[in-house]
């Protein structure tokens, strides 16, 4: 499939996902789905000035993406899904019944999370949510680069921070 | 004399290993305060650096790599301050320039910038097929 990642990442665009994933990827494009970046000019143009010119943005609404996923998946270039937190993932997969994998890029510390990998710290509510998506039979791991091993769910949420 | 600081945001520890750099050249890491992105999400690294141009009045910031969180942060920041300037894409030799210019006004950013594009330097090496 032509969508390479399917990442969460509260970070968004930046130089991990650009850079780090985008270059080995060779992704030309990047979906981005985040309903409050699809309603504002201002972060949209603050998100494209982070891609360079040759790789191509699009901004989603949850709904819109899930309306347009098959299109994405179609594309003959490789691509690359962000959403910004797990809610906005899981309501992207259940509205579109499409997502297969999910990698857990970056969640950062918060009141209320917990450390479970040093780029992941998560609350509850969110582990419950990252279960949801596996019992769905979404493959969810964790790893932050491409060179990193990909960390199951069970052992990520049985991490204590020591990795 | 102007002796205003400026913020440098970077990846990890680099912004800190940047200050050490310029204090161990020049003794005047005093005018840079570094900021980092580790364990912070894109909320985080804002706050973090709003917090330094209130304190410090800082007009300029200094960041690591054009996409980058703290870049984005920076962004957010001039939004909110459009006195800042933000120059991406930091070096050493950008940070010497600037901590050792007292100039007043002080030189424009985009001034610095070229000064640092001119100590982008290679010599090819001899490849062997």
């Amino acid at each position: 499939m032509s969508i390479e990642l399917f990442r969460i990442d509260d970070r968004l665009i930046h130089g991990q996902v650009v850079v780090g994933w985008g270059q080995p990827l060779e992704i030309a494009f990047i979906v981005l789905v985040d309903d409050a970046v699809a309603a504002s000019d201002w972060e949209q143009d603050l998100y494209r000035m982070g891609v360079p010119a040759e790789m191509e943005i699009c901004f989603d609404t949850v709904e819109s993406a899930a309306v347009k996923l098959a299109d994405y998946l179609a594309d003959e270039r490789p691509g690359i899904l962000l959403t910004g937190d797990i809610a906005t993932m899981r309501r992207l997969a259940d509205a579109s019944g499409r997502v297969e994998t999910v990698n857990v890029g970056g969640l950062h510390h918060r009141p209320g999370r917990i450390e479970r990998l040093r780029y992941i710290f998560l609350t509850p509510e969110e582990e419950q949510e990252l279960r949801a998506l596996a019992q769905g039979g979404i493959a969810v791991t964790a790893q932050d680069v491409p060179s990193a091993e990909p960390i199951a769910l069970e052992p990520l949420l049985a991490s204590r921070g020591e990795r | 004399m102007s002796e205003r600081p400026a913020v440098v945001a970077a990846h990890g520890d680099l912004a800190r290993a940047f200050l050490e750099a310029v204090t161990l050249i020049t003794g005047r890491g005093d005018r840079l305060v570094a900021i980092s992105n580790r364990d912070r999400d894109a909320g985080g690294v804002h706050a973090a650096l709003r917090q330094a141009v209130i304190e410090t009045n800082a007009q300029v910031i200094f960041t690591d790599l054009p996409a980058g969180s703290c870049t984005m942060a920076a962004r957010r920041v001039q939004r909110e301050f459009p006195h800042v300037d933000i120059v991406a894409g930091v070096s050493l030799p950008l940070l010497l320039d600037f901590v050792l210019n007292n100039a007043e006004p002080p030189p424009a950013s985009e001034h610095l910038a070229a000064r640092a594009r001119e100590h982008l330097l290679v010599w090819e090496g001899t490849r062997v097929d």
